[in-house]
């Protein structure tokens, strides 16, 4: 196989260019680096590809957007759950894995939830005996999220000041928007049931911000933002790194693998162009890869050599283990309060405006690691699936046809209420992935094999989620929409990876023995390589990762660009 | 689908330059109507729907029924006035998975209506119609006998309820008002948080 050469050294190699990748390019760029980014999917320019304020009528299929837009006709990440070509294994247990192929990756997808791990989320294992504590403290990132919040910008407000609860730490926030009706009708309830609800932290502008126009309230952030209103890597990160001219972007870029010279130090990346299947080889002195979790892992297993015989960072032979994703469930609800109701634009920004801060005492409850709750209702604008299966609804007349259902349909719009918890799972080392020993993808490289399960710890939470949101919607007045799942039905817990929070396959500690990674995502066995998304991760917490994973690849970028600096890299 | 350009945006938003740019009400307005001028123009020039899964029976079967499911009344037209025969044909065509159900559905109906009536649902009359549909549009007072009509009518229902709804006229008539853009979040207006009994915190 003949493989194309790129003459040039360039400074770094990216291989990515999500939340992780962007952020490394953006403060490397800036240091002065000459940076290479490697992304496996096409160019994407948030002004230009947006379908903002695209009506559902005028997708054929109002909205549905099948296997290939998982998340619907005009959301903004190319990718899904099953990829032509790009195969993955299951083991043990059951895994879906979502891939986003595109520049910015699933920075596109996420509902921009930004939120800072707390004090306690760094040292579980100090506070429970559960899985292991990180290299790092709350304190060693503070800093950075600092960073991150007057850069990107985000709305929110104090949440420990606000709920006492002190595993919450203030930021720096633009002000928080108005909450939608419906909003304030679950606040109140949440008010009577003692469960905190606090303004959501959302990295959507409420002000204009560092040359961003503020919000427009359209309410489809997921469709990507063309006036950058939020956050992408695309809009956020890149721009600020291009504006340098050190950053090369080379789209259509699968990684095969990192490549190491006798010394075992990393000297580039090989990669297969998807679109003219050629193969090529580009160097750099630091390679960072950011290729999301899963990815991540797999490039650092297929990235055999003499010196690295269990592939790349792994003479520990953790490389795959400690696979986590965020526990999930959600519970649904008709409030006759809300029917019938005078109607308003209850667009908003996109997601919530409202949020559940875990709450909970563990110590009291019988699960070791808490959950966040993420708020769903209103009148959203109508599309595939619309009050489908009118004649279940609670209250309902139970079917029929003509005027009468048509009138039906008018009181039931926008009396629904969601919530979606999303909680910690304990990482452990029987969840992991492995390269499947009989599985190539289209470009020859071996896939992921996944191995995952739960246990009582996220089984126990999952049942306290189904009861306390059942609670606050009997405190609303209203019905929830699905019976109470069974013990046998893992009370209702989504399968791994449905979440889309994977992180820890390369974890980060001070033990070279039982971590890839230092406490600076550098690895231990090669040092002029880093990893920069959530596989680094020790532990989840009980708060969605995109702000810790950018924070964190913000810490590893200045610590390259430091060893640069003192020429150590 | 027509692409909101880069262009199309800072056109309507009235801004001259990628510069910061804050939102006043009349850009606000300015940008939704541009907005909304622009799709609607896109969705005209579009060519007339050509059938792509019904046999013309069929497609004549789906609209009788749709337009009985969401009639015309005082606020808004009837089903096939809001596109909803078409749209049922493009997703029965578009996913595969429905097609045999939706087929073998509809000569079910046939089968009904020539076993009670002699002769296929479209040359019933409205009240023959109306007792078939009786029979199967209530899932759980139906007769057992029946329930293959009974799940091929909920599917229907549900798929004519997303066909109307979704359409700019049932957007119109269920009182969406948001996709545009809005110069300041001010909230849920006065008489919706007095009527639910709930307020915002000075």
């Amino acid at each position: 196989m003949q493989v194309i050469r790129s003459p040039r050294v360039y400074d770094v190699c990216i291989v990515g260019s999500g939340a992780g990748g962007g952020t490394v390019a953006k403060v490397l760029t800036e240091a002065g680096a000459n940076v290479v980014m490697l992304e496996g999917g096409p160019m994407w320019d948030s002004a230009k590809d947006s379908a903002m304020f695209a009506w559902n009528y005028e997708s054929p299929t109002r909205g549905y957007g099948g296997d290939k837009k998982p998340f619907g006709a005009f959301d903004g990440c190319i990718g899904g759950w099953e990829i032509e070509g790009e195969p993955y294994t299951v083991g043990r247990g059951a895994w879906r894995w979502f891939r986003g192929r595109m520049l910015g990756g699933r920075t596109h997808h996420w509902g921009r939830i930004s939120l800072r791990f707390g004090p306690d989320d760094f040292r579980r294992k100090s506070l429970d005996g559960l899985g292991d504590d990180w290299p790092i403290t709350y304190d060693d990132m503070k800093p950075y999220y600092d960073k991150l919040d007057s850069f990107v910008g985000i709305f929110g407000e104090n949440h420990a000041a606000r709920t006492g609860l002190h595993n919450e730490p203030d930021g720096i926030f633009l002000p928080p928007p108005r909450p939608r009706a419906h909003e304030l009708l679950i606040k109140r309830a949440c008010d009577q049931l003692r469960i905190p609800i606090v303004a959501s932290r959302l990295s959507i502008l409420t002000r204009a911000h560092n040359g961003r126009a503020a919000c427009h309230y359209c309410g489809q952030c997921g469709r990507g933002c063309a006036t950058h209103s939020n956050f992408s890597s695309v809009s956020v990160m890149l721009p600020p790194a291009l504006k340098t001219g050190q950053l090369t972007i080379v789209p259509n870029a699968m990684a095969r693998e990192v490549t190491t010279g006798d010394d075992g130090l990393a000297t580039g990346v090989a990669y297969v162009d998807t679109q003219k299947l050629t193969d090529h080889h580009v160097r750099a002195r630091v390679v960072v890869v950011a290729a999301s979790c899963g990815e991540s892992a797999r490039l650092l297993l297929n990235s055999k050599s003499p010196r690295h015989p269990n592939g790349l960072a792994n003479s520990s032979g953790v490389v795959g283990k400690y696979l986590t994703d965020s526990t999930g469930l959600s519970v649904g609800g008709h409030v006759p309060a809300l029917a019938g109701l005078p109607r308003y634009n209850a667009d908003g920004t996109g997601g919530a405006h409202l949020y559940l801060p875990w709450w909970g005492d563990n110590k009291a409850l019988g699960f070791p690691r808490g959950y966040h709750v993420e708020l769903g209702g209103g009148y959203g604008m109508p599309g595939y699936g619309f009050l489908s299966g009118i004649h279940n609804f609670p209250g309902s007349r139970g079917g029929g046809y003509g005027a009468e259902l048509k009138d039906e349909y008018r009181r039931y719009y926008g009396s629904f209420v969601n919530f979606a918890g999303r909680g910690e799972q304990v990482a452990r080392a029987d969840n992991y992935v492995e390269i499947d020993p009989n599985v190539v993808d289209k470009y020859g490289i071996p896939v992921l094999r996944f191995h995952h399960t739960w246990s009582d710890h996220e089984r126990l939470q999952a049942k306290h989620m189904q009861e306390t949101f059942r609670s606050i919607i009997e405190a609303m007045g209203g019905t929830p929409t699905s019976p109470m799942p069974t013990a046998a039905e893992d009370y209702g817990l989504a399968v791994g990876g449905l979440i889309i929070h994977e992180a820890g396959a390369v974890r980060m500690g001070h033990d070279a023995t039982t971590s890839a990674l230092n406490r600076y995502c550098q690895a231990h066995d090669a040092k002029n390589l880093f990893v920069a998304d959530g596989a680094p991760f020790v532990s989840q917490a009980d708060k969605n990762l995109t702000w810790t994973i950018m924070a964190l690849a913000w810490r590893t970028a200045e610590y390259i660009a430091d060893e640069r600096r003192k020429g150590n890299l | 689908m027509a692409k909101l350009t880069r262009r199309t945006m800072l056109q309507a938003v009235g801004a001259t330059a990628a510069a910061a740019f804050t939102w006043t009400a009349e850009e606000a307005t300015a940008a939704a109507t541009q907005a909304q001028q622009a799709r609607a123009q896109a969705a005209a020039t579009g060519k007339p729907y050509a059938r792509k899964f019904f046999t013309a029976h069929e497609y004549a079967t789906v609209t009788v029924l749709s337009n009985l499911i969401i009639p015309k009344d005082a606020r808004s037209g009837s089903a096939s006035d809001a596109g909803v025969p078409e749209f049922i044909d493009f997703i029965v065509s578009d996913q595969p998975a429905r097609q045999t159900a939706a087929r073998g559905g509809l000569r079910w109906l046939d089968a009904e209506c020539t076993a009670r009536f002699d002769r296929r649902f479209t040359d019933c009359t409205d009240v023959q119609r109306r007792q078939v549909l009786d029979d199967i549009a209530w899932p759980r007072r139906a007769r057992p006998e029946l329930s293959q009509g009974v799940a091929f009518f909920t599917a229907m229902r549900d798929l004519v309820a997303t066909g109307f709804w979704s359409s700019r006229v049932g957007v119109a008539d269920i009182g969406y008002q948001g996709n545009r853009p809005v110069a300041e979040w001010t909230g849920a207006p006065a008489d919706v948080l007095s009527r639910l009994g709930v307020a915002y915190e000075s």
